[in-house]
């Protein structure tokens, strides 16, 4: 690569890392699919998907193709520029979230870091700030379908994900204060001295505001027992049901990003990241830098899977909450608490700090 | 680079505030307004105030923008009726008010370009300094008491909103 100058090594790079970073999260959001239908089959006593494939494995590729290949109706009465606007603004925003985290330990090639595909210093903000504008996805597909399904799905979820979002942001605002930056790979830094003790959830004493970050996350994507807008007993299918084909699959695949978003935000800001729960313990053994490159991605993989199983585990087994006791739930009880947090938080460091 | 930004997200906001104007449904009109908030944080941030920018995402275009559009899907509004005949004094007043405006706000601003500090394109974006703690430092030292008075202001709007509101029940 002697004969590019560095923008176009730059560039080069960048523009690899956005089609292998696209590429694994679609095939991830395809697997999670068929993870959560043989997990949750298992939990309920039957298998699962087991046909195409061994174990089902084919599942989600013919999932895909039959989404495709089914026709694509178009109410006649829907607002139509909104209505296909709707689906792309779901999708666009939850794969734009994925393109600030950090799958592994900073590994330069040519002065550009291969595990991250953009370091910014408010990166934490970036994720927070396209998780809001993909509210419009809901509401603008509730709205412009011109049924009282979507429409009161679209308004429960609207309402559900701007509520939860203050007690997301708040609970991480003590996080943010330990490691004093907004960019994720500072905040990954900051837990990665000595392993597991020093992680946020256990040695920064933010297991509070991890248990506040895990509900709220579960409202923000709408995930069981917090699935309101798509309560099937009551409203269909809540804000896509005039949605067929491509454009229902593109929800969907929203909401699956944007479990695995979650689950990344959660892994980095309270988990340590790709870095290992043994800290530096093993370091010896495992020596080289391709190994070392492994290996972060390898913990990090491992910690977003388990919360992933986590989600599903929780789907499997809480009932639904009524809507009452979601809203009271997040306003006279995760936002308080997390205020408080940060008001301990601040103390503590102000005073041992 | 940063000059193409600023052209296209100049352009994206102007034409967001003039659509903003002629759309006559609602929805429309506000989804326009969302556009101009997105444009203005890419100017912020090509200006160098990351966080300016976010905050103006988050804030504006991710919260109160939403609870605009929410309130027209609730109460289902539809599309505006244009009257034929518009307000006389609208049509004498409008264009030489907006005019006076504008050539007052310029005035200000370029006879105190001095005192407000001057900024350029792409000013912070190489280094790797954060101004949030630059912020948060002249905000809880040096404008303590107008931020405290803000936020007692915004307590006493929303004290309002529930007083407002209970009186329905």
């Amino acid at each position: 690569m002697s004969h590019l100058n560095n923008f176009e090594i730059f560039l080069l790079l960048t523009i690899v890392k956005i089609a292998i970073v696209l590429v694994i999260t679609l095939m991830s959001v395809a697997y999670t699919v068929l993870l959560e239908r043989k997990v949750l089959g298992r939990l309920q006593n039957r298998w699962g998907p087991s046909r195409v494939g061994p174990f089902g494995l084919l599942q989600p590729l013919v999932d895909g193709l039959k989404l495709f290949l089914k026709e694509d109706m178009m109410p006649l009465a829907v607002e139509r520029p909104l209505f296909i606007l709707a689906p792309i603004i779901a999708l666009g925003c939850a794969l734009i979230s994925i393109s600030v985290v950090p799958f592994g330990a900073v590994t330069l090639v040519h002065g550009v870091d291969l595990f991250q595909i953009a370091n910014l210093n408010i990166g934490l903000l970036v994720i927070l700030g396209v998780t809001s504008i993909g509210v419009y996805g809901v509401a603008l597909s509730g709205w412009s379908s011109n049924s009282k399904y979507s429409l009161f799905g679209s308004l429960r979820s609207t309402a559900q994900m701007i509520s939860y979002e203050l007690a997301l942001g708040l609970s991480l605002v003590g996080v943010v204060m330990r490691a004093q930056s907004l960019s994720l790979r500072d905040i990954v830094a900051s837990q990665s001295a000595h392993g597991a003790i020093s992680w946020n959830l256990f040695g920064g004493l933010q297991f509070i505001a991890f248990f506040i970050y895990l509900m709220a996350a579960y409202a923000e994507t709408n995930r069981s027992p917090f699935d309101l807008s798509e309560a099937e007993s009551e409203l269909v299918a809540g804000y896509h049901t005039e949605y067929s084909s491509m454009k229902f699959a593109m929800f969907f695949m929203a909401e699956y990003a944007n479990m695995i978003t979650v689950s990344c935000v959660a892994t980095l800001l309270f988990l340590g990241g790709a870095s290992s729960p043994f800290g530096h313990l093993f370091d010896h053994i495992a020596s080289g830098p391709i190994l070392t490159a492994l290996i972060s991605i390898f913990w990090f993989v491992a910690k977003v899977f388990s919360f992933l199983l986590l989600y599903i585990w929780v789907r499997g087994t809480l009932p639904r909450f009524r809507y009452d006791q979601l809203m009271a739930f997040g306003w006279k009880f995760l936002l308080p608490v997390a205020m408080v947090n940060i008001l301990a938080t601040a103390l503590a460091l102000t005073y041992h700090g | 680079m940063e000059i193409a930004l600023f052209l296209i997200f100049g352009l994206l906001a102007v034409a967001g505030a003039l659509n903003l104007l002629f759309q006559r449904h609602p929805i429309n009109s506000a989804l326009s307004l969302v556009v101009v908030m997105m444009s203005l944080a890419v100017l912020y941030w090509s200006l160098g105030a990351e966080f300016l920018a976010a905050a103006q995402v988050i804030v504006y275009a991710g919260a109160v923008m939403v609870l605009f559009i929410f309130v027209v899907m609730l109460l289902n509004a539809g599309e505006e009726e244009r009257s034929s005949q518009g307000s006389r004094i609208a049509y004498i007043a409008g264009i030489p008010g907006a005019a006076a405006i504008f050539c007052l706000l310029s005035f200000v601003f370029l006879s105190e370009r001095s005192h407000l500090g001057a900024t350029t394109l792409g000013g912070y974006l190489s280094s790797a300094v954060s101004n949030i703690s630059e912020i948060s430092h002249t905000l809880f030292t040096s404008l303590l008491l107008p931020f405290e008075v803000t936020s007692i202001l915004i307590l006493v709007a929303i004290l309002g909103a529930v007083v407002l509101a209970r009186k329905e029940l």
